[in-house]
């Protein structure tokens, strides 16, 4: 089967029983079997090539330009891991068919397990290291969905927190590490960068990314010191527990090592770093293992334990240390899935994983007893189970290592590990199942049903067939660690098997279990000095340290996002002006290349004009309608400006722009306050005065040598000139550019302009379905109104116009393609004589008699800008492709028919719809302020006569 | 003549952050719209400044002034209208829910440790 099929069908797969939830429990569990087993057995298909030594590959290109293709690579490590995932994956999900009560969501968490199941599958097999920082934050999001599940329980949430703050952080990590080694090897393939050991382990950028990548690996993976997580994420289901934290995704971390062992391993920093690491997470877990209390704690710690042996061993970097770490990786993940699915079994049928309130399950339980019992003595390292085996190994390469110059350290601390080991897995099996039937329990245990004893008993069976004829699996695991090491090194001859002869690791061995019995022996003075031996607790350190993150983050961002605006726009406008001053006094600027252009009277007079206006709108700014006069002078004079300076498209624009935007701003007024009151502090207006005085010199320089210089590279306008008659159909080119060359970039501008109308609509609602509108209604006004509210000349002449502007918006509109014009300008002036209408003779008379709704005028508009677009899809041209025709219908002369003609009718109705409702919505309050607005224009209010009189 | 026109896009944007440095929502919705012309006058000057050669095809002229800049700050100006109303209408919503048209939070509002308020 495509690797491609392996790794999607979870992700695919992942919906359904979600979307089967419906369909009862059974279908749930039954419908994840199905695809599991669907992926599981679509990787044996690849059994074959992957016992002959193919390396199996596939391909899809995503991003070649930044390296990030999908590539899939199935090798031995890989085809051994997707086994492990997906196998053991098929017993958790009959395991947990039986294990959830009715109470939980089965539909949820089988999604979660298999979109966890897809991401692991995915690690396991990314050729590409950017795939597989991709897949590895899945696992991190998916187990943080699967650690929490039980949502009631603050233990899982704090659980899943924290486990994703410690593997989110280290993914961090690993994302820069992994961009180092991409850098190095100048490919983010890892066929490519396995091949390159020289090159990666000689660059000087080798150490940093080694450290991050470990630090992504340790995290995963549960290493000292980052052990704190795994133990804190057992107030997961045990299905959960089972699956993540013992079989798959802590092995990620492990993975990942072994993936680049041949690339990153065989170094002094790496021996220091991953040995020292592995042996003490080793130690410390096997230690604290043996003091817990709950059964899950206990395996959880176990579980810590056995990683760092795994990380120990591949920390070696001898290639017998490889394959006793890939050895250790499937004994452990079969006894320790079994023990996790036996401590849920106890936990589901007596109610408590408590083992001083257990024991003597040993006749009430047997058949768990039987699984539970062999898996701990082979997690023991007793002979004829297959934890015996690969614990040889290790003792065997412990005997070997030297770290530090210090003899017998390395062995002395496995013996020590291994013999707590020993010890916490027979107070197991003697404080659980041993010693007297209770009577206390907080339930009578008996033995499961048999969906919950099957999945772990399946397990016992390697465990139990390895540990006694350990060839069967001896040329599996030395495939594995044949594509471990790669071209790094060759596999070692050694046999598996149980006698080895009279070597220091039988007595290494010999001396773990007997000092384990020992242990148990003298557990409860032990215990005693454990408990009264003060000792750092990980989740207090943890938590105070994210308070403490939490806190620095928060006393920042207060500093700095007070809630006074003037403020963030002070620093912001500082930091623009700092920052481009330093970019212009270290950068060079070239010879000035344009000549100027001349400057007449008239020109000199306008721009005093416009300086005039802006100083006396600073000046005078606090008062509010008189500086509305100034801003208008100041949009004037711009738009004179573009008259002179060959635009009169934008001239046209700015300039009805300038009318709707002044009526705007008076609409609003009419509720400010009219004056602005005096209230900072000269020294502050000094300030802002200097901020703003170096603000416009920047603006001034930049502008000025800008005008000064041609630009670099030749502009891409060239084009549009010589191609706007020839394949757009107008001679005005600034409105082909809009409707034709740029019209994509037109269809978003209209529909941002919509957005921001309906916006203002659904504030305008907002404000008059709240409390405002009783304050509305109840305002004071705060000037006299005028006695003829709608005057009677002005009613005249705008009804009289009315008529004429839609002619001259209609004219504009149709010559925009050839002449300056178009949708843009002729929608504002239609919008304009229709405003007029409204200031004219009233909101009540103008709306009476207004048959669009100007929502639907601005979705008409984009729909048929849209639809035009779409219609180029017809004649299989891209989206918005324009075509042109000339025809001649007498009497008329000949003329030109353009679909851009349509789009620009788009561009026009999207402009007229979002101005008018813009303006609407203003005047909508205003209406809701006033006492009672007549029906009729052209009234006099006879009640100023009267106030007058008075 | 460019330096008349870099001498007033300079004024502009000096008046436009002096004003957008109020206290009041007015004067900083009319900094906001005097940032927006000197903003949308120093894009025009990117296709440098041409007299009298309209980007309108003519017989007989083969020199033209950038039409691109045009057309992009023509979108500019329309859509800088929509924002501004938008702005407004922020503005004017937040006094008529609050009678207050400052910019700044009220200092008891936030939740500020130990850094003082200005003001």
């Amino acid at each position: 089967m495509s690797l491609f099929i392996i790794v999607a069908l979870p992700f695919l797969g992942a919906l359904l029983p979600g979307l089967m939830y419906k369909a009862g429990r059974a279908a749930c569990a039954g419908v994840t079997f199905t695809v599991t087993l669907a992926a599981f057995l679509g990787l044996l298909t690849n059994l074959p090539s992957v016992l002959a030594g193919e390396v199996l590959t596939a391909r899809l290109e995503w991003m070649p330009e930044l390296g990030l293709n999908m590539t899939l690579m199935l090798d031995g490590l890989g085809f051994f891991f997707a086994l492990l995932i997906l196998g053991i994956g098929l017993l958790i999900i009959a395991y947990a068919r039986s294990y959830l009560s009715r109470d939980d969501h089965m539909g949820e968490f089988f999604t979660y397990l298999l979109l966890f199941q897809g991401a692991m599958v995915g690690i396991v097999l990314s050729d590409n290291i950017l795939l597989l920082l991709i897949f590895w934050e899945l696992t991190s999001l998916s187990s943080f969905l699967l650690i929490g599940f039980w949502k009631h329980l603050p233990e899982g949430r704090q659980g899943a927190r924290m486990a994703l703050t410690v593997t989110g952080m280290g993914g961090l990590a690993m994302v820069g590490g992994m961009l180092i080694l991409g850098q190095i090897a100048g490919s983010y393939d890892l066929s490519v960068i396995l091949q390159n050991r020289e090159l990666i382990q000689e660059s000087p950028l080798y150490l940093p990314a080694l450290i991050l990548i470990l630090l992504g690996c340790f995290t995963k993976s549960a290493q000292f010191p980052f052990h704190f997580w795994l133990p804190h994420a057992m107030a997961a289901p045990t299905p959960v527990s089972a699956y993540l934290h013992s079989a798959t995704m802590v092995k990620a971390g492990i993975f990942l090592m072994a993936r680049m062992w041949p690339v990153l391993a065989g170094t002094p920093e790496w021996f220091a770093i991953v040995t020292t690491a592995g042996l003490i997470t080793m130690v410390l877990a096997a230690v604290i293992a043996l003091f817990k209390h709950d059964l899950k704690a206990l395996l959880a710690f176990s579980t810590v334990s056995h990683l760092g042996l795994i990380t120990m061993l591949l920390g070696t970097g001898t290639a017998f240390g490889a394959m006793a770490a890939m050895f250790h990786i499937l004994n452990h993940a079969t006894f320790k899935a079994a023990l996790f699915m036996s401590a849920g079994i106890i936990d589901h049928e007596a109610r408590t994983r408590d083992i001083r309130r257990l024991g003597g399950l040993r006749k009430l339980m047997p058949i768990t007893f039987v699984i539970a019992t062999l898996a701990a003595l082979s997690m023991a390292g007793i002979p004829f189970l297959n934890g015996f085996l690969s614990k040889e190994m290790m003792l065997e390469e412990a005997t070997h290592t030297t770290l530090f110059g210090i003899p017998n350290l390395v062995p002395i601390l496995a013996t020590v590990g291994s013999l707590f080991s020993a010890a916490y897995c027979f107070r197991l099996i003697g404080h659980v199942f041993f010693g007297p039937v209770r009577d206390d329990y907080p339930a009578k245990p008996h033995d499961p049903p048999v969906g919950l004893w099957l999945p772990p008993a399946l397990l016992i069976v390697p465990v139990v067939v390895i540990g006694i004829a350990p060839f069967v699996a001896e040329p599996f695991v030395k495939l594995v660690t044949a594509s471990v090491l790669g071209e790094a090194g060759e596999v070692p001859k050694a046999y598996f098997k149980i006698w080895h002869g009279l070597v220091p690791a039988l007595f290494m061995s010999i001396a773990a279990v007997v000092g384990g019995l020992i242990l148990l022996g003298i557990f409860k003075p032990l215990l005693n000095a454990w408990e009264n031996t003060p000792r750092p607790e990980a989740k207090t350190i943890f938590e105070g340290l994210i308070e403490a993150v939490a806190g620095t983050a928060r006393w920042a961002i207060l500093g700095l996002h007070n809630g006074a605006f003037s403020r963030y726009a002070l620093i912001c406008l500082a930091t623009i002006i700092v920052v481009g001053g330093y970019a212009w006094s270290t950068g060079t600027v070239g010879p000035a290349t344009r000549d100027l252009q001349p400057v007449g009277p008239v020109h000199l007079g306008g721009g005093m004009m416009l300086i005039a206006a802006v100083a006396g709108l600073v000046l005078l700014h606090r008062n509010r309608l008189l500086s509305l006069v100034l801003i208008g002078i100041v949009g004037l004079m711009v738009s004179i400006g573009f008259v002179l300076l060959s635009a009169p498209d934008l001239a046209m624009t700015q300039f009805t722009v300038e009318v709707v935007t002044i009526i705007l701003l008076l609409l609003a007024l009419n509720f400010l306050p009219k004056r602005t009151p005096v209230e900072s502090t000269v020294l502050r207006r000094v300030r802002d005065a200097g901020v703003a005085v170096a603000g416009g010199v920047a603006a001034f320089m930049m502008a000025y040598h800008y005008m000064l210089r041609d630009a670099v590279v030749a502009p891409i306008s060239e084009f549009h000139l010589a191609n706007s008659y020839k394949g757009g159909g107008g001679t005005n080119v600034v409105n082909v550019i809009l409707v034709d060359f740029r019209g994509f970039d037109t269809y978003g501008e209209i529909i941002v302009l919509g957005i921001a109308a309906l916006l203002i609509y659904a504030l305008t609602e907002t404000l008059l379905s709240g409390p405002v509108r009783a304050r509305l209604l109840n305002r004071q006004l705060d000037q006299a109104r005028a006695g003829d509210v709608h005057p009677m000349m002005m009613v005249v002449l705008t009804r009289v116009l009315l008529p004429v502007v839609l002619l001259v918006g209609f004219y504009i509109f149709l010559r925009g393609h050839n002449e300056p014009g178009g949708g843009f300008i002729s929608g504002l002036v239609v919008s304009i004589g229709v405003v007029m209408q409204y200031m004219a003779s009233g909101f009540a008379w103008t709306s009476a008699r207004l048959r669009y709704p100007y929502h639907g005028v601005i979705g008409a508009g984009v729909l048929i800008a849209g639809f035009t677009g779409i219609g180029s899809w017809f004649v299989s041209k891209p989206f918005l492709t324009s075509d042109f025709t000339y025809v001649r219908i007498p009497p008329f002369n000949e003329f030109e028919l353009a679909t851009a003609a349509l789009f620009d009718l788009g561009v026009f109705l999207a402009v007229v719809g979002a101005v008018m409702l813009s303006l609407e919505s203003f005047s909508r309050l205003a209406r809701r302020a006033h006492y009672d607005e007549s029906e009729h224009p052209m009234d006099i209010d006879p009640s100023r006569e009267t106030e007058g009189a008075a | 003549m460019e330096l008349l026109v870099a001498i007033v896009i300079g004024v502009m944007t000096a008046g436009g952050i002096y004003l957008l440095l109020r206290l009041r929502t007015f004067p900083v919705i009319l900094g906001i719209s005097l940032l927006t012309y000197a903003v949308n006058v120093f894009l025009f000057t990117s296709g440098r400044l041409v007299i009298g050669a309209p980007p309108v095809l003519r017989d007989g002229m083969d020199s033209y002034t950038d039409p691109l800049p045009q057309a992009l700050v023509l979108t500019a100006i329309v859509i800088s209208f929509g924002m501004t109303a938008v702005v407004v209408m922020i503005g004017l919503g937040a006094f008529l829910g609050s009678d207050d048209d400052h910019v700044d939070d009220a200092p008891h509002e936030n939740e500020m440790h130990g850094v003082e308020e200005q003001s």
